[in-house]
């Protein structure tokens, strides 16, 4: 796992506006932390944290912005989830639709995994959706999930089939909608 | 977060939801629930969520019916994409409403453009054209930034649900309509349905009382919120902002104030709508007309929250004690009455912005000098706007030292603002007069921020990088942001209209 101590990470900082200009979802990896990591003590550039597949990190993760180009260059950089004791609504509705799990648990507990991550970067750690467990060695921590994003997740559904199927439902809605709300003329 | 020197200024209350209320969110029917909730008190945001539920299954999110989903260049080609891929078309382009903004340039048009954003905006203009969605491009009449044009269009109205790309689709929510920003998958599942399954968020009442002092706006009741709430305090909960302040507010201080709901974590915010929401309607291109405005009216008269409906949490702010705010970091909580000085750092968070943005503790805010000012973006660019900057800036000029632009948040605004004499106030100042577009408030576009600069901003992100990679922002309202351009530096700007 990786560390990033930090709180109130938004998403200009996972993916800077300057590399929001593509037209496809995939190719965002190279450009995760574009600025923070123009520095040389920035954590996730050291060597043994490469290829970690779990990024441990502060809360708010995620705030502001609402481009998904952020959970996209997260998982292109090779990460499969997050752990932070919060993330910012958008962020965490971008990241289910990415498949890329986002583990909340308690401050405390990612404290202990921030710190285990920084003073032995070898510590493995495994994250079980389907148990909802963080689990490592002398500890395993529960999390929380919302049972519809973890059925999604592990079962990769197509969720506008799964919409599409209330085609009924949504015809219906929309033959009883107010005949005065705006429609947009071209 | 910031602590203020006196505590009763806000106060929290954790209250118990109303059991009947719970009841509802465990409904097995569809349908069912929502003949119940009618007779039972609901919030603003309860009865805005049951009139968009198409369907209701515990155990999933519900299903709710989109009235109106805007579109833009950068969070829209990969949802067009997956759409052609997958042989899917957009099942109500009429309710679709698209427009460039985030990357075009405020000055020689399309041409301007970099390669990239200028392949988006065709990208944009291809996809439209293919799917039959409305687009106002660069250069068209009715151009501007998504969140300014939609209101002015009339298309913004009471009990809607909006939603856009674009985290700063709570601006809306200022018509009493429930709207909020998506990613580009959920654009993908709405062009696609008109839907989107979506979980429950909570309730979250701030009451702000009280006559706004001169000098202080709808901005710095904000600027003023977050600094105590901190920036995530909003998270999963549908904020109402309610009370006298809220109500004595124009349409335009009030999506100033639902517009940064965003930036302490809200998923949504809303203000019930009243005389002054449908004075702001009446007779604009969408709104309705003749016997369909009396009906549309009554109906948006039932949008208010019931007396004896509960909120899950509720702050109370007193406005008549607010300053004329600034922001000192690189959140937008970070932020102090411009009368004071750079706080002592408070966590390593605070310890960084300081250092990002190159300022020492207890330095006073009037004495840190600026380099740029912005007034712009879907927070303040509107024709109010605008006019209380020209009002401080009339007869003055731009200090030496600085530069300073205007970018109208819409071409309708800018086309107002030149016909009442705006533009040649703020010429005259020494500003730049642009044309509209999201500009320096993200710098996807030639208007960025050189390394080391700091703008006076009249935006809604301070974050490192936001303006331009290396640039310092400070958040203000555009009366500030004026009274910094005349100065050189941060200040008070009652000392400028006293």
């Amino acid at each position: 796992m990786a560390p990033l101590d930090r709180a109130d990470v938004d998403t200009d900082q996972i993916i800077p506006k300057q590399f929001l200009k593509r037209i496809e979802r995939t190719g965002y990896g190279p450009f995760l932390f574009y600025d923070w990591r123009q520095a040389t003590d920035f954590p996730l550039n050291r060597p043994e944290f490469q290829g970690a597949p779990v990024l441990v990190t502060g809360a708010n993760f995620g705030c502001g912005s609402s481009r998904e180009h952020a959970p996209w260059a997260i998982r292109d950089a090779g990460y499969r989830a997050i752990v932070s004791p919060s993330f910012a609504d958008i962020f965490l509705a971008n990241c289910y639709k990415t498949g890329l799990l986002a583990v909340t648990l308690p401050a405390g507990q990612v404290r202990h995994l921030i710190d285990l991550a920084s003073e032995d970067p070898t510590a493995e750690i495994t994250v079980d959706l389907e148990a909802q467990q963080v689990r490592g060695e002398g500890f395993a921590y529960r999390f929380e999930i919302d049972a519809f994003a973890r059925d999604c997740l592990l079962g990769g559904l197509d969720e506008i089939g799964l919409v599409e199927r209330h085609d009924k439902s949504i015809a219906e809605y929309e033959s009883k909608r107010a005949a005065w709300l705006p429609a947009v003329r071209s | 977060m910031l602590g203020h020197a006196d505590p009763a200024w806000l106060w929290l209350t954790h209250n118990s939801r109303a059991p009947a209320l719970k009841a509802s969110h465990g409904r097995s029917k569809p349908g069912a629930g929502r003949v119940g909730l009618s007779q039972m008190p609901a919030t603003l945001a309860q009865k805005l969520w049951e009139s968009h539920v198409v369907r209701s299954t515990p155990g999933e999110p519900d299903l709710l019916y989109v009235d109106l989903h805007l579109v833009h260049e950068v969070t829209s080609p990969q949802a067009f994409e997956g759409l052609r891929l997958a042989g899917r078309h957009v099942r109500r382009p009429d309710l679709s409403l698209a427009t460039m903004d985030h990357n075009v340039p405020t000055r020689g048009g399309a041409r301007a453009a970099d390669e990239l954003s200028r392949k988006q905006m065709e990208v944009l203009a291809e996809n439209c054209r293919r799917e039959g969605i409305p687009l106002h491009q660069i250069g068209s009449r009715r151009q501007g930034i998504v969140h300014v044009i939609g209101p002015e269009l009339g298309l913004t109205q009471p009990g809607m649900l909006i939603v856009c790309g674009d985290s700063h689709t709570s601006t809306h929510g200022a018509f009493g309509a429930l709207a909020f920003g998506i990613g580009t998958s959920e654009v993908e599942l709405v062009l696609a349905t008109q839907c989107l399954p979506q979980t429950r968020a909570r309730d979250l009442a701030v009451t702000v009382e009280g006559e706004l002092p001169l000098g202080v706006t709808a901005k710095d009741v904000v600027l003023g919120l977050i600094g105590h709430t901190g920036t995530s305090l909003g998270q999963g909960h549908l904020v109402e902002y309610r009370g006298s302040t809220v109500r004595g507010l124009s349409m335009e201080g009030r999506m100033t104030i639902c517009n940064m709901s965003i930036e302490w974590g809200a998923k949504a915010g809303m203000i019930a709508p009243d005389d002054t929401t449908f004075a702001y309607l009446e007779r604009r291109p969408y709104a309705p007309r003749g016997a369909a405005w009396e009906d549309a009216v009554d109906r948006w008269r039932s949008l208010a929250t019931d007396v004896e409906a509960a909120f899950d949490q509720e702050i109370h702010l007193d406005a008549a004690i607010l300053e004329p705010h600034v922001t000192w970091g690189t959140n937008p909580g970070q932020v102090a009455p411009v009368t004071g000085r750079v706080p002592e750092p408070r966590s390593d968070t605070d310890a960084r912005a300081l250092r990002y943005m190159d300022l020492l503790p207890g330095t006073a805010f009037a004495d840190i000098a600026i380099d740029r000012v912005f007034i712009g973006s879907c927070t303040n660019a509107r024709l109010e706007d605008l006019r209380a900057a020209a009002h401080v800036i009339a007869g003055k000029h731009v200090h030496p030292k600085v530069r300073a632009m205007v970018v109208p948040g819409s071409t309708t605004v800018k086309r107002a603002a030149e016909e009442e004499g705006l533009d040649a106030i703020f010429k005259a100042a020494g500003f730049e007069w642009r044309n509209a577009g999201c500009s320096m408030c993200l710098g996807m576009n030639p208007d960025i921020l050189a390394p080391g600069e700091r703008c006076a901003s009249t935006s809604n992100r301070n974050f490192e990088g936001r303006q331009g990679a290396g640039g310092r922002t400070h958040l203000m309202s555009p009366p500030m942001a004026a009274a910094a351009a005349v100065t050189g530096h941060l200040v008070d700007v009652r000392e400028l209209i006293n």
